[in-house]
């Protein structure tokens, strides 16, 4: 701005102007300072609470591949379990017993688990006090601790009325209901999240209500539903406690069958070889770590693959 | 009290005039060189004395109209007046409200749709429906259309009927190379056209249309409306709309709804008057009515 022959007004316009300029500038700056460093303190805690986080789980991961990553071989998982050698045991019996349970509990969650949700979110009229009882009791159940299923197993399902015996069978019902009230919950918020205009304009074709579930509403719940039955599976892999109570056998050198004879799974099998006083078994727990890890791993993924697949991409 | 002025009835023919008990004289009105519809016409829904109750709350208060074949009926008014509640009594969706009471008769083609026997699945399967949000079920185009037919039991050639459904919903041309996408992919107006051929696969004998276009732009709204006067040639409809000047348009009969508020406060919908389109628009019997159409509230 020349100021030689500009008006005294026109200078005041520039000054004000520049002045509102400065002024306004400032308070931009001032609040994005302070917001930045709040910003930076918060990000930092969050990623130092993600760091621990993956160093807990990394820290495993290293610690069970240092110790027992030189007995990795193929013989762990063809060998038989062994207290005496220790060199040529192997997981494989309790592998197998572990698919098997694991295995018989899918089974038995995926139709009960789903139809319960079924029920309750789109049958059941909940102004009747027993469909809110059991509502209430489901969402308990998810919370009891492992080993009050064991005891309730032993009672009911391998003694008592269904008297299995200390089968594979058995560790499989107990299991799934212990997992089970995970499962009728996860299929229930992902019911409930299809949106009533679907099934609405499916009802208003003429379909009658199964046909809706089937065709519409089950077909978008299945990334939910799947979700819930991945968290169950990965629960039930892990659980030796009730699993002990039940039959789970720490010695067994055949392969199991599932409604007959003892059976093992891998955690329990860690567990006793963990125990052991002698070096060698327990490189071989932690060779069995992880195995476990993968066999975990490998479920894991087969399921979210089939998520995947059914994941729509509307 | 009301008067429910009804001009040109003519109740149907055989069984259904022994069931159906039309105590409103008839009126024959001379054929208007603008008005090339038959004089005599079936009707396929007749309304006696509908009231409908949320729990303790009446939400509408006794209705008496016919719906006559192959015509656009629509059903127009304020707010909270009761139209959509009517609406959805046509094809027994306020069953699934489960504190909704409903009161009088309803007569499909003579046969009472609350009767004891009478299967709600089987009225939807008739009595078809276009909601005001487009509400495509998040599959393809194709099994968008394919769905009801398919539920209901439909043996014939699929394609055929999907292109044929599209053909009348006047979507064919836009989406034919585009069948396996997304019916969510579409724009609103197509969605909506996609809802309509959807409600017309399943070859019903109503289409209820709840606020089709309230969603949607006026050039959307345009071809929609093309679209009812083409479709009323095979499908008597009923529409629910906001839009006066929509239902002067395309509606053949106009029935007006008002809100009446009582002691408490609360808010009863009723007919207020019932006549064909060109009559109520431009020579109303109603004070309500007329204020309604020429704005004075609404």
């Amino acid at each position: 701005m020349t100021q030689g022959s500009v008006d005294p007004g026109t200078k005041r316009v520039a000054i004000a102007t520049s002045g509102a300029r400065a002024a306004t500038l400032a308070a931009l700056q001032s609040s994005s300072q302070r917001d930045k460093v709040v910003h930076t303190v918060f990000i930092s805690m969050m990623l130092f609470a993600l760091g621990l986080a993956l160093l807990g789980l990394a820290s495993l991961i290293v610690y069970m591949a240092v110790e027992g990553g030189p007995r990795l071989e193929w013989g762990l998982l063809t060998g038989v379990p062994s207290t005496i050698s220790p060199e040529t045991a192997g997981f494989r019996t309790a592998i197998l017993g572990t698919l098997y349970v694991v295995g018989g509990v899918v089974l038995l969650i995926v139709p009960l688990g789903v139809g319960a949700a079924i029920y309750m979110e789109e049958y059941a009229d909940n102004s009747r006090w027993w469909n809110r009882l059991i509502e209430l009791n489901i969402q308990n159940l998810a919370g009891v601790p492992s080993i009050v299923f064991g005891i309730l197993g032993l009672a009911f399902i391998v003694r008592g009325p269904l008297s299995l015996g200390f089968v594979a069978a058995s560790g499989s019902l107990t299991l799934a209901l212990l997992v089970l009230p995970t499962v009728i919950l996860a299929a229930r918020e992902a019911i409930r999240a299809v949106p009533s205009s679907i099934t609405d304009g499916s009802l208003a074709l003429g379909a009658t209500l199964w046909q809706t579930i089937k065709g519409q509403v089950l077909p978008s719940a299945i990334p939910g539903i799947l979700t819930g039955i991945i968290l169950a599976v990965a629960r039930a892999i892990g659980e030796a406690a009730p699993l002990l109570l039940v039959g789970a056998v720490t010695f067994v050198t055949f392969n199991p069958k599932f409604f007959a004879d003892g059976y093992s799974t891998l955690p329990v099998m860690i567990f006793q070889y963990a125990n052991r006083p002698q070096d060698e078994f327990r490189i071989l727990a932690a060779a069995g770590v992880i195995v476990m890890l993968i066999l975990v791993l490998l479920m894991n993924s087969l399921a979210v693959w089939l998520r995947d697949r059914f994941e729509r991409r509307w | 009290m009301r008067d429910v002025s009804i001009v040109e009835p003519e109740t149907g023919t055989k069984a259904e005039s022994a069931a159906s008990t039309n105590s409103i004289p008839d009126v024959r009105v001379s054929a208007r060189a603008a008005d090339r519809q038959p004089l005599t016409r079936n009707v396929v829904i007749d309304v006696r004395g509908l009231s409908v109750l949320y729990g303790d709350f009446l939400a509408v208060h006794d209705v008496t109209l016919p719906i006559y074949e192959q015509q656009i009926t629509a059903l127009i008014g304020p707010s909270g007046c009761g139209k959509s509640t009517v609406l959805r009594c046509f094809n027994r969706m306020n069953d699934l409200i489960p504190s909704a009471k409903v009161r009088g008769v309803i007569e499909y083609h003579g046969v009472d749709l609350y009767g004891d026997k009478v299967d709600p699945v089987e009225v939807r399967r008739r009595i078809g429906m276009v909601f005001q949000k487009p509400n495509p079920f998040p599959k393809s185009i194709y099994d968008n259309i394919a769905f009801g037919p398919s539920v209901l039991g439909f043996k014939g050639n699929m394609d055929d009927l999907v292109e044929e459904s599209l053909r009348k919903a006047a979507l064919w041309d836009e989406v034919k190379d585009k069948l396996d996408e997304s019916g969510m992919a579409i724009s609103g107006g197509q969605q909506q056209r996609l809802c309509i051929a959807r409600a017309v696969a399943t070859s019903p004998d109503v289409v209820l249309m709840d606020e089709p276009c309230s969603a949607l732009d006026p050039i959307s709204t345009l071809k929609i409306e093309e679209l009812m006067l083409e479709l009323k040639k095979e499908y008597s409809i009923i529409i629910v709309t906001h839009n006066m000047q929509q239902a002067a348009r395309v509606s053949d009969k106009t029935a007006f709804f008002n809100v009446q508020v009582g002691e408490e406060g609360q808010r009863t919908g009723h007919l207020v008057e019932f006549s064909p389109t060109e009559e109520l628009f431009t020579s109303p019997k109603q004070k309500d009515t007329e204020d309604y159409i020429t704005g004075r509230f609404g």
